[in-house]
């Protein structure tokens, strides 16, 4: 038993407690406000640091685990705990959160109190998401996320942000409902929600695990999102402020590729097996359609959005590879995708306060004016390309090395392997296009020539995103072994399910 | 001959309480003058708690009474009925507190007001008690009769007095349906006492089916299940807004009592004769109150198809009563956490209102928060809970349902309520991003007594939200253990 778990999930609320006592009124506080969010989540960042130390990767199982009965009369737990599948999520969302407050500091300006509240309880509710193991408290978390999300966007959003944040809402919910019901079945057969023991138990409802498996799949595939399921995508990423983009992007797709790993592997091996071709095809199309249509936006935002529709696309198909590699790759990629992606968001955000403005016919030439700020992007542009020795390379390398000997994609996997290839080609591509379009070439609109170069702050931000790209890119072992004993366990798990099956 | 059963007063107490009170606030009345009414709402309360406090201590120590020689009781006080004084009672205390202040701003304060808030208040209360299908009937007029007059109460309100008449007519029509469903009870099996209609009813004859088709469709009016879910939106916007409170909460959770009662006491065992039609009522009444509700512009009739909505997922626990033994205390749970998010939505419906029967559109609520922030937020909570996003009673409700409805083997009808759920969430999330994400003029100055209860109810709809247990337990012995099978099962 230990509180560690719980302290990290629940800290930030500390800090909104803290902001509703400092709050005087008429944004008098504003300041303080933000020093108080940030302090808050650097704390946090700390604590998941001191969980990550005390955090053993040789052990497979659960750890740090801290369980209590919450509503004893169903068998739901008060039941949090860490391993390999989720550590590293857990120090993104630390990451991403501090980032995205530091963000904010001067694009937001007005409802100030009310805009770090929710982003603490988002950093509450994300936390829960990845540390929960009762089904029952996961689902809690998962749906608790719509809550602020839906006020970040909807508040502090661009024009069409009602839209957008009612979108965003509602498509999520509708999937999470379906999960609801499959979790309300298990729960029934099993007498239990606590994740560990329904894995043991699976035989119960083995029989309809193939349609329990849709039930989560939806649910997690409109949150990654899987090609069909994607088009509120677009919507919200354009349409939230950038903090909410870097934590969308950042985080909150990760918690539909976290779902498949954590419930849909263990929980249902056999069905994962027999779906792993279809979603394999789908994160295909996603992987190419969403390059296809990021290339002609005219708008950066819009196509950094799409793009993360391909991103993810590499994360599902190293996921249903259902190997050691296909599975450390989509991990070690979610987190790729969080911190490259999350930085491209950010310096579309940096741009769009001085020029109000995403267009890149507005842009071009922005090198001559504002030189460190462009080879910071090109940097972020780079590493999300998959470029060698940055960060985004070693993701889609393992992925694509992880299909190509996946047992679950049938006798030809190489096929699978070669089209998810292209979609390398296709993002340098539609992001040097971009880079081409915004940076390079003549300074020809005079409104650029004003833009100020990047401040102290941003550096910082946008160093800290590049620390991680770079470590990441040259020297991913470290990384690899935080998951290793976990997916290692999780793979023998499903091969000897599914040979036995067979 | 016929001899007068005998009566254990303290069974009945919390009843005679209510009933009570209001006879003596009519004597009050007599003896102080016009001006000086504002007695009469505090008073009420007052005789509220008291009937709570004894509905309390009847939990696991409740009885019978009314027992003809030779015949089973005409009430039954078991924790079933306990928990729904309970819920009925809370409902009318919250309902009074939210009401003060609006209705002495509309002039409506009058004592008989309240009064009749009372009268109505017992029958509700007698609905859950009563194991006799006469005296249902009389606790289903008990209840409605004052309700009418309440929906009526704005007179000379044009708006007021046709949704009085509507209800009236509609309310007489579905009592006469009711009795024709007593009376084929009676041909069937020659009682009205449900533990004896238990023994005898025989399904296999078109009068036993058509028995309980006629029962339910009764009880369908009152509680607006659809396709007899006409009145609801009228009269819900018509009548005065505290009265359509009290009404949207209480003559439902009546109706369910009855109904329950009805069906687990005589019908338990012919499950296949009426789980097909509850379902099938359950899945139209979803439907047709979401997706009505899409389409409203008026907050309280939006709240009126809202309401209807939420009869339908009650109606799927009833559906599951037969085959599951959580049916009944979904369904107790459901209305009790329904209780506390609707009465609150409405506190702040009311609280919005102004006497000329402006800010009941839902463009009124634009840019709440700006100005209100605590009442924007409390009204968002009520709303979450309502569409059922955790951490809010209303998630825990809708859950405990679909439960009932998973372990039934109703899977589809649980679907029906998730895609249907989804649907709500639409026109609740318009109240909340009206209110957050645009601008606007709205503002509410609360007055001590509503702010209160709304408090309590936001803390309520939160605390059961994210501490169910203690609930869930206590709605488990009220539920199908908590019902006593006199006949034995």
């Amino acid at each position: 038993m230990s509180i560690l778990l719980s302290v990290l999930v629940f800290f930030p609320v500390l800090g909104v407690l803290a902001i509703l006592l400092a709050d005087r009124g008429k944004g008098e506080s504003d300041n303080l406000i933000r020093w108080i969010a940030l302090v808050t989540s650097l704390i946090t960042l700390v604590i998941s640091v001191i969980v990550l130390a005390s955090y053993n990767p040789a052990v497979s199982g659960l750890q740090l685990v801290d369980r209590v009965p919450w509503i004893p009369a169903w068998g739901i737990q008060y039941f949090l705990g860490i391993d390999g599948l989720s550590i590293l999520m857990v120090l993104l969302t630390a990451f991403i959160s501090v980032i995205a407050i530091a963000a904010s500091w001067s694009a937001i300006d007005k409802q100030v109190k009310a805009y770090y509240t929710f982003m603490l309880l988002m950093e509450v509710g994300m936390m829960g998401v990845f540390l929960a193991q009762d089904l029952f408290l996961f689902y809690i978390f998962w749906e608790f996320t719509l809550i602020p999300m839906y006020f970040l966007i909807g508040i502090w959003g661009g024009t069409e942000r009602v839209y957008a944040s009612i979108k965003f809402f509602l498509y999520t919910m509708a999937g999470s409902l379906l999960m609801l019901l499959a979790i309300l079945y298990m729960g029934i057969t099993n007498g239990t929600f606590s994740v560990p023991d329904l894995i043991a138990g699976r035989a119960a409802f083995a029989d309809a695990q193939h349609i329990l498996f849709l039930g989560f799949a939806i649910a997690f595939a409109i949150k990654v999102p899987v090609f069909p399921f994607h088009s509120w995508l677009p919507d919200a990423h354009t349409q939230a402020p950038t903090a909410g983009s870097i934590i969308l992007a950042g985080v909150l797709l990760k918690m539909g590729t976290y779902g498949f790993v954590r419930f849909n592997l263990p929980l249902f091996p056999q069905a994962s097996f027999d779906y792993a071709p279809a979603i394999a095809v789908l994160a295909i199309i996603g992987i190419i359609y969403g390059a296809i249509v990021s290339f002609p936006q005219k708008d950066v935002k819009k196509l950094v959005a799409y793009s993360s529709i391909s991103h993810l696309g590499f994360v599902m198909l190293g996921i249903f590879s259902l190997n050691t590699a296909g599975i450390q790759g989509g991990i070690l990629q979610g987190v790729n995708h969080g911190l490259s992606t999350g930085a491209l968001f950010f310096l579309v955000g940096v741009i769009y306060e001085q020029r109000h403005t995403r267009l890149m016919s507005e842009f071009g030439g922005l090198w001559k004016a504002i030189p460190l700020f462009s080879v910071l992007s090109l940097i972020v542009v780079l590493s999300s390309m998959g470029l060698p020795g940055l960060n985004g390379f070693v993701g889609e390398f393992t992925i694509l090395l992880g299909s190509m000997g996946a047992e679950s994609l049938g006798t030809h996997p190489w096929i699978y392997t070669a089209f998810a290839a292209s979609g390398v080609i296709l993002a340098a591509v539609y992001l040097l296009w971009m880079f081409q379009n915004v940076f390079m070439g003549p300074l020809d609109n005079p409104k650029n020539e004003a833009l100020r170069d990047v401040n102290r702050r941003e550096l910082v931000i946008f160093l800290a995103f590049l620390v991680f790209i770079v470590w990441i890119g040259i020297a991913p072992s470290g990384y690899f072994n935080l998951m290793d004993s976990s997916v290692s366990r999780l793979v023998n798990d499903i091969s000897a399910t599914v040979m036995v099956g067979q | 001959m016929f001899e007068a059963p005998a009566i254990d007063w303290y069974v009945i107490l919390p009843f005679v309480i209510v009933a009570g009170w209001g006879v003596l606030l009519m004597f009050v009345d007599l003896f102080v003058s016009d001006e000086q009414h504002t007695w009469a709402p505090w008073l009420a309360i007052i005789g509220l708690f008291a009937a709570l406090v004894v509905s309390v201590t009847q939990w696991n120590n409740g009885g019978e009474t009314f027992t003809a020689v030779g015949s089973t009781p005409m009430v039954v006080v078991d924790n079933y009925a306990v928990f729904l004084n309970v819920t009925l009672i809370l409902a009318g205390i919250f309902s009074l507190l939210i009401s003060i202040n609006f209705l002495e701003g509309q002039a409506l304060d009058k004592p008989e007001y309240y009064m009749l808030l009372l009268f109505s208040l017992s029958g509700m209360m007698l609905m859950g008690m009563a194991n006799d299908l006469i005296l249902i009937f009389v606790a289903l007029e008990l209840l409605s009769i004052p309700l009418y007059i309440l929906s009526g109460f704005a007179w000379p309100k044009l708006k007021s007095e046709e949704s009085a008449m509507k209800y009236f007519l509609l309310g007489a029509f579905s009592s006469g349906v009711f009795v024709f469903g007593i009376a084929l009870t009676y041909g069937a099996t020659g009682t009205t006492s449900l533990p004896q209609i238990f023994q005898q009813i025989n399904v296999s004859t078109a009068l036993g089916i058509g028995a309980i088709a006629f029962l339910l469709v009764g009880l369908a009016f009152k509680v607006a299940a659809a396709p007899f879910h006409m009145w609801t939106p009228d009269v819900y916007e018509g009548a005065p807004t505290t009265a359509t409170a009290f009404m949207s909460v209480g003559a439902k959770v009546a109706g369910f009592a009855a109904l329950l009662r009805i069906v687990m006491v005589a019908f338990p065992h012919v499950g296949d004769a009426w789980v097909g039609a509850v379902a099938i009522l359950a899945t139209l009444t979803l439907i047709v109150g979401n997706v009505a509700a899409i389409a409203q512009s008026n907050i309280k009739r939006m709240l009126a198809y809202s309401s209807i909505a939420h009869a339908g997922y009650i109606l799927i626990a009833v559906a599951a009563s037969a085959n599951s033994p959580d049916g009944v205390s979904a369904a107790l749970f459901y209305m009790f956490a329904y209780l506390f998010s609707n009465l609150g939505a409405f506190a702040i419906v009311i609280a919005m209102e102004k006497n000329d029967d402006q800010g009941t559109a839902l463009d009124d609520y634009k840019g709440l928060w700006k100005r209100s922030p605590a009442m924007a937020l409390a009204m968002a909570v009520f709303m979450l809970s309502l569409a059922g996003i955790p951490p809010t009673a209303g998630f825990v409700g809708k859950l405990y349902v679909f439960r009932a409805a998973v372990e039934a083997n109703l899977i589809w009808l649980a679907v029906v309520g998730v895609i249907t759920a989804v649907i709500s969430a639409f026109y609740y999330l318009r109240v909340v991003y009206l209110m957050f994400m645009y601008e606007g003029e709205a503002q509410i100055e609360a007055k001590p007594a509503l702010r209160t209860a709304v408090v309590i109810m936001v803390l309520a709809v939160l605390l059961i939200g994210v501490l169910p247990g203690t609930w869930f337990t206590l709605a488990q012995e009220a539920g199908l253990r908590g019902m006593q099978l006199l006949a034995g099962g």
